[in-house]
């Protein structure tokens, strides 16, 4: 049984915003599904009860002080930027419903 | 100035006696970058002229009586994924073709600091990921052992510099093997410290949880040194350990007596090693019993999970960590884009490699709703058991030894075709980037001529211990001093 | 006016509300508002390759004594995670927020119902309105369109400003109950200094929920979310406005659709966002730069015992120590820092009543006056050149005859904007109540003499003639008169003619 169809593999990657043209489509789909078939190997073990482990190290957050420090200056912020005007980052219009909240 | 760099102490000795200048050692390093790096596709970049004066300065400076670090005036290179202010760093990628970072990491400010010289970015996989430092956007970095074959990755760059002597030390970035894959491919010494341990301020993060830092050098004493000058608590990497910097190079005494070495049994008898490298593995073994330590068999009855759960958390943290390269402020854009949503897809799209896109993929495959709970966080409770493993095992012992590949260095192309083949690859690495471990990898001796690496595990803080354990072994044995044939 | 007697309407709320800090929540650089695009910003901000996030102590203060403040309970463990998308307002790709172990749960606070029309009823008293959770989060950058029509200019001054994000359960039943609760919850923030919640700089931003059910109904009807209306009386107008497209919509037999919807407050329009075909899918999971956040019982408890006077308890010592109406109370209690005002005015020497009542009335008015002209939206009294002190003396001159109710409402404004004495200022304009009964007769006696025609009304039974006669005297004396001696005195003057 396949794990990942083709459409999967197109809805994945625009989640991911990249594209993929019909021409990559069937590749990586199918290392996707070789990967996957791999990775079934895991439900051969019990986890029931195991609590998850997102860290190696045991420890809590560190905080800092609230003190506004080492602030870039506007030039510097958008120096790297392919597209600039004024001290904003340029990008094509943005409509409002695009975002998320 | 010899054909090859002595050790780092060496240097020491004769920049302080007089005998060669920090000039001296960085002209020799870029002339052979020039020549040998240019050849092996060792480096993204050469940083000549800041190289050249950070040596006059540290030269000035011993002039001055002013030397307090044993790397002052010492050539290094650097993984093309940890930034330094004012320079470049593309992580070998087009995606961040012309980036330059206004900041330092804390790594390369200690370095600064210590007055060790930076002579360039040394090539790996783009954004660290793979294991043979093919995916290149720079091309391919050819292993100076075998020229037809891979360094390793995604750190080959860095190793290779070091084993083609090109310069005594580098550092690397290790997310599931990457310092110590290559380092066993390239014969030389490579460090994974304890998570935490190395600042990841200023790496550019793959995954996260499992990124460390470390040093790639001929000898476990060598990464000693460059070890303690990049450790330490680093209060802008909120994952740093709150402890100071490391002494380990003082406690390298070669005394492993009474010291209990696990071996792994899984790890012996995983399928599709090669029985030579095993064999390897175990004379190594038998070397250190001999040297006053005691073996013992231990079990690490999850390891077989390793590789997988390590797939699914590793491109999990690196489909998010990755989704700042969109072409708005930084990097590369790709050009004519009509709206919002080509601008991001077209950018990626043509900015990243296909190793690359296909972790992204796979990555925001098994985060996604529906699939989060089976992948992701199934991952986790894998990773919760491999740690559990890893307590037990050292409840009996205080460090494992296994081999770090199962494999000597691969030919260039033989596992590009199947991803899956290429993940296998890191069998024996994985798991210490899962439980935060520090291992280190050293040559143990050739098989058909090519290294073969041995890796020592600690539990985790207790990197002077593997350290330890691998200086000692270069006590007894002296297969790191083996070197390639002529590269010039 | 319910325009849907057929529906229950059922409201929950989201909050958004910026923490009071100088720096942002993950990165060092500063807050503020209305400077230069990116001038507040670090490589953290900025996304750069290899920044790392690290925690602002005072934004966790700040969320602890938020949640303390609304009853909640604070998880001595919570986690921050990534909630994944694109967009050029958010460089990272993912905002850090908070997901599965949120900092706060299951709080409450209490709205005071007192003769709302809910369902066309008196319900009266108050109600308790359940907070789901209040977690911690980074704001956003902002999408500028003031330039080229084809392009959007990115302004990342604002990305990873410090917020709680305050969540109810949907038990709102009317636009007006939530326009209460959000009233409610804006002053218990500012007063414990969780925020200066200003909503004209988007210090707080409110999304709703808005379903309609039959009467008795127990499942939830389709939802459609209104997005971030930074005002409370454009919040009411779009949750009606939205009743009334719902009732609508569902009365011609039509369905709702799961959508996310704008307000135009400028023509009072909802318009359509985005329709949620399908759930979004942001793959949260534990952000890998950061650890847990972990707070002790002690740290929990030490904020708790620091809270300072809620809203709702000073309201009720309001009415108890000082008598007042319980509007007047909870008007004070409610704006700013009003309550404070009245609180140094009382023990200045100040009459409470007479304070409240000048307080909520005219000096609301006043500040409204000047929000309208300065687009500055805080009621704050910290703008006053007016100390409390002042104030008590003002209103002692006129509980004392010496300055008439009108007379003081024209120093007033000058006094709150200018400072000064009010006593000398009355002096100086010349303002001192006439109250000297010989003068005000001949005024009387002036304004007879001159107005025959009133008088003849007045003996042919017309009440108002009085009315005129005393505006005339009123008149001559520049309003200096008291009016209540004036009109006996004409009432004398006129029976004795
Ligand atoms: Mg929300
Ligand atoms: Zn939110």
């Amino acid at each position: 049984m396949s794990r990942i169809a083709p459409e999967d593999a197109k809805r994945v990657a625009e989640l991911a915003r990249l594209r993929l043209d019909d021409a990559e489509l069937p590749a990586m789909t199918a290392h996707l599904e070789r990967i996957l078939e791999y990775v079934d190997l895991l439900m051969e073990v019990d986890t029931r009860g195991v609590e998850p482990t997102a860290h190696a190290i045991p420890l809590a957050t560190p905080t800092r002080k609230d003190e506004p420090t080492g602030e870039l200056t506007p030039e510097q912020a958008i120096a790297n930027a392919p597209a600039a005007e004024g001290t904003a980052f340029s990008v094509p219009k943005v409509f409002d419903d695009e975002a998320a909240g | 100035m010899t054909e090859s760099f002595g050790s780092v102490g060496d240097l020491r000795s004769a920049l302080d006696a007089g005998q060669t200048s920090s000039r001296g050692l960085i002209e020799h390093a870029l002339e052979r970058a020039g020549a040998v790096g240019e050849r092996l596709s060792v480096f993204v970049d050469l940083q000549n002229d800041q190289a050249l004066a950070a040596a006059d300065a540290a030269d000035a400076r011993r002039a001055a009586g002013e030397t307090h670090s044993p790397l002052d005036g010492i050539p290094l290179v650097i993984k093309d994924n940890i930034v330094q202010q004012g320079e470049r760093a593309s992580c070998a990628s087009r995606i961040l073709e012309g980036y330059v970072s206004p900041f330092d990491s804390t790594v390369v400010a200690k370095l600064r600091a210590a007055g060790a010289v930076v002579i360039g970015r040394a090539n790996m996989d783009e954004f660290a990921m793979g294991s043979s430092t093919e995916n290149s956007a720079y091309g391919p970095t050819l292993n100076p052992w075998d020229l037809e074959r891979s360094p390793g990755g995604s750190s080959g760059g860095s190793a290779a510099a070091v084993a083609a002597d090109i310069v005594p030390l580098a550092l690397g970035s290790d997310t599931g093997g990457s310092i110590r894959q290559p380092a066993a491919f390239c014969g030389v010494v490579g460090m994974k410290p304890t998570y935490g341990r190395v600042s990841r301020y200023g790496l550019v993060a793959f995954a996260s949880s499992l990124d460390q830092i470390g040093p790639i050098g001929r000898s476990a004493a060598d990464c000693a040194v460059l070890l303690d000058a990049i450790s330490g608590h680093d209060p802008q990497d909120s994952t740093s350990l709150p402890e100071p910097a490391l002494t380990t190079a003082s406690t390298l005494t070669g005394d492993i007596s009474g010291l209990t070495i696990g071996l792994p049994r899984e790890y012996f008898e995983a399928e599709g090693a090669d029985p030579a490298v095993l064999e390897t593995v175990r004379t190594a073994a038998s070397a250190l019993e001999a040297g006053g330590a005691k073996l013992v068999e231990v079990d690490l009855p999850h390891a077989r999970y390793a590789v997988a759960a390590y797939y699914l958390i590793a491109t999990a943290e690196a489909s998010s960590n990755l989704a700042r390269f969109d072409g708005v402020r930084y990097g590369r854009r790709a050009e004519g884009v009509a709206n919002l949503k080509e601008l991001y897809e077209r950018t990626r799209s043509e900015g990243f490699g296909d190793e690359v896109k296909r972790r992204i993929l796979l990555g925001t495959y098994v985060l996604s709703a529906g699939y989060y709970e089976a992948y992701y966080r199934k991952a986790q409770k894998i990773r919760t058991l491999l740690r559990r493993d890893f307590d037990a095992a050292f409840a009996g012992c205080d460090v494992l030894l296994t081999p770090t590949t199962p494999e000597t260095a691969f030919r260039l192309g033989e596992k590009t075709e199947d991803p899956l083949t290429m993940y296998l690859s890191d069998i024996y690495t994985v798991s210490a980037n899962l439980a935060g471990l520090p291992g280190v990898s050293l040559p143990c001796g050739l098989a058909e001529g090519l290294p073969v690496g041995l890796q020592v595990l600690g539990r985790p803080m207790e990197d002077a211990t593997v350290l330890r354990v691998a200086d000692a072994y270069q006590r007894l044995a002296d297969h790191h001093l083996a070197r390639p044939g002529d590269l010039a | 006016m319910s325009a849907h007697p057929d529906y229950e309407v059922v409201i929950g709320l989201e909050v958004h509300v910026q923490l009071r800090t100088r720096s942002k929540l993950f990165s060092t650089a500063g807050v503020s508002y209305g400077d230069e695009p990116n001038q507040h910003t670090t490589p953290v901000c900025l996304a750069l390759p290899g920044a790392l996030p690290v925690l602002n102590a005072h934004a966790v203060e700040l969320a602890i004594r938020a949640g303390a403040a609304t009853n909640c309970t604070i998880h001595p463990t919570s986690i921050f995670a990534r909630k994944n998308y694109f967009y050029p307002d958010l460089p990272k790709g993912y905002q850090i927020s908070q997901f599965e172990h949120p900092l706060c749960t299951d709080g409450w606070l209490e709205i005071e119902t007192d003769g709302l029309k809910s369902d066309g009823s008196k319900t009266g008293g108050t109600k308790r309105i359940q907070l789901t959770r209040i977690h911690m989060e980074e704001d956003a950058g902002k999408s500028l369109h003031d330039g080229r029509a084809d392009q959007s200019r990115i302004d990342l001054n604002r990305a990873g400003v410090p917020l709680v994000e305050i969540v109810s359960e949907p038990d709102l039943r009317s636009a007006e109950e939530a326009g209460f609760y959000l009233r409610k919850l804006h002053a218990i923030l500012r007063t414990v200094g969780v925020s200066d919640a200003d909503m004209e700089k988007g210090q707080f931003r409110c999304d709703a929920n808005v379903s309609l059910r039959k009467h008795g109904a127990t499942e939830l009807g389709t939802r459609r979310e209104i997005k971030n209306v930074n005002s409370f009386r454009f919040v009411e107008a779009a949750i009606e406005a939205e009743i009334v497209y719902q009732a609508d919509l569902l009365d011609s037999g039509g369905e709702v659709r799961q959508a996310t919807v704008g307000y135009d407050a400028e023509n009072d329009r909802l318009f359509l966002m985005r329709l949620k075909e399908n759930a979004d899918d942001y793959r949260y999971f534990p952000d890998p730069d950061l650890i847990p956040l972990v707070i002790s019982q002690e740290r929990i408890d030490a904020i708790r015992a620091a809270l300072p006077e809620l809203p709702d308890v000073r309201r009720h010592r309001f009415e108890e120590a000082h008598g007042l109406a319980a509007a007047d109370a909870a008007k004070l209690v409610g704006a700013g820092s009003l309550a404070d005002f009245f609180e140094a005015a009382v023990a200045a020497g100040a009459e409470p009543k007479a304070a409240a009542k000048w307080l909520t009335r005219d000096v609301v008015a006043w500040l409204n006056e000047q929000e309208r002209e300065s687009g500055d939206s805080a009621l704050e009294t910290q703008g006053f050149a007016l100390a409390p002190a002042g104030f008590a003396s003002l209103l002692g001159l006129v509980d004392a005859g010496r300055l008439t109710a009108k007379s003081a409402r024209d120093l007033l404004p000058d006094l709150l904007a200018q400072g000064g004495d009010p006593e000398s200022l009355m002096q100086e304009r010349g303002l001192e109540a006439v109250s000297d009964s010989g003068a005000l007769e001949a005024m009387a006696d002036d304004v007879l003499a001159a107005q025959p025609k009133a008088i003849e009304s007045f003996r042919e039974g017309d009440q108002k003639a009085v009315n005129f006669l005393m505006g005339q005297v009123m008149k001559q004396s520049q309003g200096k008169a008291d009016p209540a001696q004036v009109r006996k005195i004409l009432i004398a003057k006129l029976e004795a003619l």
